[in-house]
């Protein structure tokens, strides 16, 4: 990566509720995202554990409990959501390129419209990035012109355009053909040993074993066990994370 | 014969026919497409506005935007021409002084507003959810996510409907011979018209309704194909090999 990221936020949820309708899908959450660090978030299908990750930038928004980016709570009734979602980049699981502009232009619209950058430096940072993720060849590019791994890249690369202090990233390999995972955990990788805060929700378990600071696991929208990857993996504490973690490795 | 004598000098009297040529030409064409393009303008301005409003999260904005619509759409086109193109200079609501055309223009941009509000409408949320949370995401606002994300796809979506709706205001147009045009002013119907009274004989009109099938037919047929191109994607581009240019 050619950007220095600023480590040291820590995301904090503290005690989140999420319903939708009568149905709740988060209840209770604690948890501290360590600044500079790599935590996984790991489950079944349907634990909760995108939700949890939108609650961290208000794409949802908690029925209940405080989510706080370093010290500023984006969940508190006055605050600058727009300006707080800046500090944390988020890529998604279908890549969501905006399907009307060229790859290039993907990277720059934000950084000029939100950061007020002048289009010169949009541009020579979005290069300095799509570089990085091995796509300086394609800035001309629709994002119907590349493949899937190319794609989330650049999703990568808009996401990191932004100077963010954190970065979410919801699944994302798992829309990915097998043989292009592996260019996108190489850049994820790459970002976590350069001590970026990122939260990831993820069914790569070896990823998590390998990178990750702290894995979290959620059934039920409960959190069950948060540890080590080495005590995570080797030791579970819960029934629960053994039959899991039998079932996927 | 002299019953099929009859049918085609009502229908096909050729010189008639050939000597309204050159007024439904120099005159009732152009005006026909500045009248289309004037209506179109305005339609397309109301409709993005009334499609907004129709897609905002406050009642008192989406309701009178839903009204408006409803009751456009629901009117017959030739009460809603008297209303608007007589009924605004009737009430001294003269925006427009004494140009008839203004007035025409308005009608019929006004009702076309109401049809192109729907079709906005449903390109506009078409647009992905997860399109938008992205933008969001980044930092952008909501305005500024519906102005430079989610108008410009919906529209792009939109343009094979909306071009069908264009060919729908270019026969609008043949309405507006209701609110009496000066002469210089006449669009195709309406010098067509005159002529069938003159001479009576509808020939005038069969070749104005030749000069509106050329316009319009190509158009559909581009819209169709427009319409298939997008449904099916663009045909695939020779490009370098994807992941041997990373």
């Amino acid at each position: 990566m050619t950007t220095m990221t600023r480590a040291g936020t820590t995301v904090r949820f503290e005690h989140i509720d999420k319903s939708f309708g009568d149905h709740q899908v988060l209840h209770d959450i604690v948890l501290a995202a360590p600044g500079g660090a790599t935590t996984c978030v790991v489950g079944p299908s349907g634990s909760g554990k995108s939700t949890l990750l939108r609650c961290a930038n208000l794409l949802e928004v908690p029925s209940a409990g405080r989510v706080l980016i370093g010290e500023e709570a984006i969940t508190d009734p006055g605050a600058d959501v727009d300006r707080i979602r800046t500090r944390v980049g988020m890529v998604f699981q279908n890549f969501h390129l905006f399907p009307h502009h060229t790859v290039l232009h993907n990277v720059t619209l934000a950084q000029q419209k939100v950061l007020g950058r002048s289009r010169d430096e949009a541009v020579r940072i979005a290069r300095s990035h799509l570089a990085s993720v091995g796509l300086a060849r394609l800035e001309d590019r629709r994002p119907e012109q590349l493949s899937g791994g190319q794609q989330q890249r650049v999703a990568i690369a808009r996401a990191l355009a932004m100077d963010p202090e954190v970065m979410l990233f919801d699944e994302a390999t798992s829309a990915l053909d097998p043989e292009l995972v592996k260019g996108v955990l190489a850049v994820m990788r790459d970002l976590a040993g350069r001590g970026m805060t990122m939260i990831v929700v993820t069914h790569e378990m070896r990823f998590a074993r390998e990178v990750a600071q702290q894995v979290v696991f959620l059934d039920q929208g409960r959190l069950l066990e948060s540890a080590h990857p080495t005590e995570f993996f080797d030791s579970p504490r819960t029934d629960r994370l053994r039959s899991f973690l039998k079932q996927v490795l | 014969m002299d019953g099929l004598q009859h049918v085609l000098d009502t229908f096909f009297d050729l010189p008639l026919i050939f000597g309204t040529l050159p007024s439904l030409l120099r005159e009732g064409l152009l005006n026909t497409l500045l009248l289309t393009v004037l209506a179109s303008v305005i339609g397309l301005i109301i409709g993005v506005a009334l499609a907004s409003g129709l897609m905002s999260r406050h009642r008192l904005l989406r309701l009178p935007c839903r009204w408006y619509v409803d009751v456009l759409r629901g009117l017959p086109h030739i009460l809603s021409i008297y209303l608007i193109g007589q009924g605004l200079p009737l009430a001294g609501i003269t925006v427009f002084g004494s140009w008839t055309y203004g007035y025409a223009a308005l009608a019929i941009g006004l009702m076309e507003g109401a049809y192109m509000a729907e079709i906005f409408r449903s390109g506009f949320q078409s647009v992905e959810k997860g399109i938008v949370e992205a933008a969001r995401s980044l930092g952008l606002s909501r305005a500024r996510t519906m102005r430079l994300i989610v108008i410009p796809i919906g529209f792009r979506r939109v343009l094979p409907a909306l071009t069908g709706q264009f060919i729908l205001v270019i026969k609008s147009t043949a309405l507006v011979y209701l609110l009496g045009l000066a002469t210089g002013q006449r669009e195709m119907f309406a010098i067509a018209q005159d002529s069938s009274s003159n001479n009576a004989s509808l020939s005038p009109l069969v070749a104005a309704g030749l000069l509106y099938l050329v316009i319009t037919v190509p158009l559909t047929y581009v819209v169709n194909a427009w319409d298939r191109r997008m449904r099916e994607g663009r045909p695939a581009v020779a490009l370098p090999p994807v992941e041997a240019a990373a």
